[in-house]
């Protein structure tokens, strides 16, 4: 048995401990915001924060995290309004859409702790995250001014 | 969510029937049902299933003043669902903040044709969208002079309401909407569009997009999001090799483990294979999770079947040698090339080639389909709704008429989700599950490994130049197997809509032109992808201009231009184009003044002619595709034999703009996947089988690669809205990577002629 915290709420998990956070999350949560890409930690689609810091849902077992508080980009704020968020939507960052929620929680982590965000900065903690429409330099637009706002 | 509709849906009469192989008939077939077939048509008369501009199927007002607009567009990042309903809501006069939009399912009798491709949803529909905004506010109008017994012409409609100034009233939409829904559509002069001057979103860069919310918070749902009550999950192990199939399998174990429900095969394709599922062993589980780790423990032989020794190493060499040997199909022929050749002053040759490419949008192919009472019912992120509707009733023994495709937001799209074959195999395993819904995932693995794939291609170029450097002759010779792979057994030539992507309509002004195309047979699956053969055409032909510069002694962008020639129309079907984009030529001529312009414009953006440090250059390419004129501008740094590309401008003319920030952001992503394929992108195969895996290997381009500056130049010729626009979604792709491979010329002297440019620069 493994208990986790989701976006606030207990969680017992009783089923294969191997299996993916992601699919945890996405099959038996129905929290599907936190997106599937590759399986194999190699495109960022589906970071999450893992007791605060970013982790990659999809080579995370939950048995290697009981105990752990979780959080989505469900729970990322109350109301949508992290600066990150905000910041997002202010600058059209996303085009389909669909790797957003992985960059978003990856940014957030990065402009919450941080005190200043450098160009170099934002390459590094970015580079799992992949977006194939190539929104990127939005990205890193929103990234600078949710640091700014913060 | 339709509380009190102004509609009920119009029934238009069904006109097409070849669904999403469109390319079939936009090169001429004519199109079921027409009353004359000795005028051809063009644009959006000439798409399958036509087009309507009928209100009451995309316009919806609530009591409450809620618009709702139906998007019958596909939205896989380009913004279309945020673009339809600016124009919409500007002809209808609404206001932004209450108007929603609604996905339209695939039904193309009420919506007319919805494949998503081509770079048309605006091209297409900017004008009938226009009308369904101005026919539905000229009913409100109606319906609230009828309400107070005055003459229309006294009333005004807008800002979400209807006034009649002489009495001090006013009505809002909502309130007017019962009533307003029974009138008759206006057509004809009772049909008043908007002066353009007065749009309020239409050409703003300030909207923003209609699905932000839910994408920042998570709340959106994609075709692989979609659940249902009781859904179960299937992952399927396909042939390895194009046409294979599992010749014996043994399902016990993967049967052993818990949560594991069925073992299901999946019979074998034939060629050609069209969007059919390719067969294979699937495995469907209370899990996504299960589901793999099942697929994991079958133990399948597999049979290769004819294309178990496809080798694209060895295949490049046929591409090649076909390339290189004369006698191909002629294709254009313009003046007497062979002869200007030989007398040229000078002469050169090169051959450019570009390899396999998978789309690999972010999201893979997924897709869940549940079987009630005979009926099918498909949640899908695909680009082709009447399509899939159509092969999934087929596969399923099932009518078209009892058989919905709910069509999801598509995370990217790039021309994958244009094939529904994932759909299908989600139908497939719903009937083996007695019609429960079943949500079908295709892994990294399966879509690197099943894909569409770009075409591989060798394009051998050569051009003679007169004494003073200009070119008097040139030879272009495409070797590359053809989408019209999948559809027709066996054929060897690229399709006229191929050929027309950038090589039959090549404007440059050179009087002795030959273009050629020999057999190049196909050995996987090949499909479209963002901007299709203009990929290719583009490298070659902007790459090649830029030699030519260096072998007269001439800058490359002075050089381009004058290559261009004089501002001028070009017919395409005076080059031998008879396809044009599906467009009217008469209306969509090739204007080289446009294309001159976007290059000054690239140019002046990158400030070009500046003095740059050692190891680093600038380069430029121009390109026509897609109805619409682009060129690129690139600042590359090599260092180490690494490129880097700090800088980019790029510059569009589309003609008229509907959401300019969405052409900005096309541009930008165009630019970043432009980046990858000059550096890193390649799909090979060996003994049939892709050698690439998953983003560790099928490498696409990350925040590094991306430039630290990147311009976009907005460029018009037009002021008007009724000019013809052009389109957005791929023409901003072909010229990216030539621009970047003539930098490195700039920066380094060595001619990149192959792609991936990978480690060629490494000494």
């Amino acid at each position: 048995m493994v208990n986790i915290v989701v976006n606030g709420v207990e969680r017992q998990f009783d089923g294969d401990e191997d299996t993916p956070l992601l699919w945890y999350l996405r099959d038996e949560l129905g929290l599907t915001g936190t997106k599937y890409g590759c399986g194999i930690a190699a495109c960022g689609v589906c970071t999450v924060h893992v007791d605060g810091a970013p982790a990659f849902a999809c080579v995370t077992p939950v048995g290697t995290i009981d105990g752990a508080e979780v959080t989505t980009i469900e729970g990322l704020s109350e109301n949508g309004d992290h600066p990150v968020q905000v910041a997002w939507r202010d600058l059209n960052v996303a085009q389909c859409g669909y790797c957003q929620a992985g960059q978003i929680m990856q940014a957030a982590a990065l402009v919450d702790g941080s005190e200043t965000v450098t160009d170099e900065d934002i390459d590094y903690a970015m580079t799992g995250n992949l977006c194939r429409c190539g929104t990127y330099t939005r990205i890193r637009a929103a990234i600078r001014q949710a640091a700014e706002a913060k | 969510m339709r509380d009190t509709p102004i509609l009920n849906v119009s029934r238009r009469g069904v006109l097409g029937g070849l669904g999403a192989a469109t390319f079939v008939l936009s090169v001429g077939l004519p199109r079921p049902g027409r009353a004359q077939d000795d005028e051809p048509e063009f644009g959006r008369d000439a798409m399958p299933n036509g087009w309507t501009d009928d209100p009451k199927a995309f316009v919806a007002i609530d009591a409450d003043g809620t618009v709702t607009v139906t998007c019958h567009r596909s939205e896989m990042g380009q913004g279309v669902r945020t673009s339809i309903a600016m124009v919409v809501a500007d002809e209808l006069g609404a206001d932004w903040e209450r108007v929603r939009v609604d996905q339209a399912p695939g039904e193309e009798e009420t919506y007319g044709n919805q494949d998503t491709d081509g770079s048309r949803s605006l091209r297409h529909f900017f004008m009938p969208m226009r009308r369904v905004g101005a026919a539905a506010r000229a009913m409100l109008a109606q319906a609230a002079a009828d309400e107070w017994g005055v003459d229309v012409s006294e009333v005004t409609a807008g800002n979400h309401e209807v006034t009649h100034a002489a009495s001090d009233r006013s009505l809002g939409y909502g309130e007017l909407a019962a009533a307003a829904m029974e009138l008759d559509v206006p057509t004809g002069d009772a049909l008043v569009l908007m002066d353009p001057s007065a749009f309020r979103y239409v050409g703003s860069s300030e909207i923003g997009l209609v699905d932000n919310m839910d994408i920042t918070t998570g709340h959106t749902t994609y075709g692989i999001d979609v659940r249902r009550d009781g859904m179960l999950y299937a992952v399927v192990a396909r042939p390895p090799v194009y046409g294979g199939r599992a010749a014996s399998y043994d399902d016990s174990a993967a049967l052993a483990i818990e949560g594991v429900e069925k073992v299901v095969a999946i019979d074998p394709v034939d060629f050609p294979t069209e969007f059919s599922p390719l067969g294979g062993v699937a495995v469907i589980a209370r899990n996504t999770y299960l589901a793999m780790k099942g697929r994991d423990a079958l133990e399948i032989e597999w049979e290769g079947g004819p294309n178990a020794e496809y080798d694209s190493a060895a295949y490049r060499e046929t591409l090649s040698q076909a390339a290189n040997a004369p006698g191909g199909t002629v294709i254009r022929d313009e003046g007497d090339f062979d002869a200007a050749y030989e007398g040229a002053a000078q002469t050169l040759e090169a051959e450019y080639y570009v390899p396999h490419l998978a789309q690999a949008p972010m999201e893979p192919p997924a897709a869940v389909v549940e079987i009630r009472d005979g009926r099918a019912e498909a949640w899908a992120c695909t680009q082709a709704p009447q399509v899939t509707r159509l092969r999934l009733a087929e596969r399923l023994g099932l009518e078209k008429e009892d058989v919905t495709v709910n069509v999801t937001l598509l995370g990217g799209g790039f021309g994958r989700k244009s094939k529904p074959d994932f759909v299908i195999e989600a139908g497939i395993l719903s009937q083996a599950m007695d019609g429960a819904p079943v949500k079908l995932t295709w892994t990294r693995e399966d879509d690197i490994h099943h894909g569409y794939y770009h075409t591989v291609s060798v394009e051998k170029m050569s051009a003679g130049l007169d004494d003073g450097g200009a070119p008097v002759a040139w030879l272009h010779r495409t070797a590359a197997p053809t989408i019209g792979s999948i559809f027709a057994p066996d054929p060897k030539h690229k399709l006229p809509f191929e050929l027309g992507m950038g090589l039959l309509n090549m404007p440059l002004a050179i009087e002795n032109v030959r273009a050629e195309n020999p057999e190049a047979p196909a050995h996987v699956r090949i499909g479209w992808y963002r901007s299709v053969s203009n990929i290719p055409h583009a490298f070659a032909i902007q790459s090649f201009v830029a030699e030519l510069a260096q072998a007269a002694g001439r800058d490359p962008k002075d050089y381009l231009l004058e290559v261009i020639g004089p501002a001028r129309l070009v017919d395409p079907r005076d080059q031998g184009d008879v396809w044009n984009y599906g467009e009217n030529p008469e209306v969509y001529p090739i204007d080289t003044g446009r294309l001159a312009a976007v290059v000054e414009a690239a140019a002046e953006g990158i400030e070009w002619g500046r003095e740059m440090p050692e190891g680093s250059g600038l380069g430029i390419a121009g390109h026509y595709s897609f109805v619409s004129y682009v060129a690129v501008a690139a600042e590359v740094t090599v260092e180490d034999g690494l490129v880097s590309v700090p800088r980019v401008s790029i510059a569009i003319d589309c003609g008229p703009q509907v959401n300019p920030d969405r052409i900005r952001s096309q541009m930008e992503g165009a630019v970043v996947m432009g980046i990858g394929q000059a550096l890193m992108s390649e799909i090979t195969f060996a003994e049939g089988r892709a050698q690439q895996d998953n983003y560790d290997t099928y490498l696409v381009a990350r925040m590094e690669d991306t430039p630290k500056r990147l311009d976009v130049h907005l460029v018009t010729s037009h002021s008007a809205y009724d000019q013809p626009l052009g389109g957005v979604g791929e023409p901003g792709l072909p010229p990216v990577v030539p621009a970047i491979t003539n930098a490195i010329f700039a920066a380094t002297g060595t001619r990149i002629r192959s792609l991936p440019i990978g480690d060629q620069l490494r000494s």
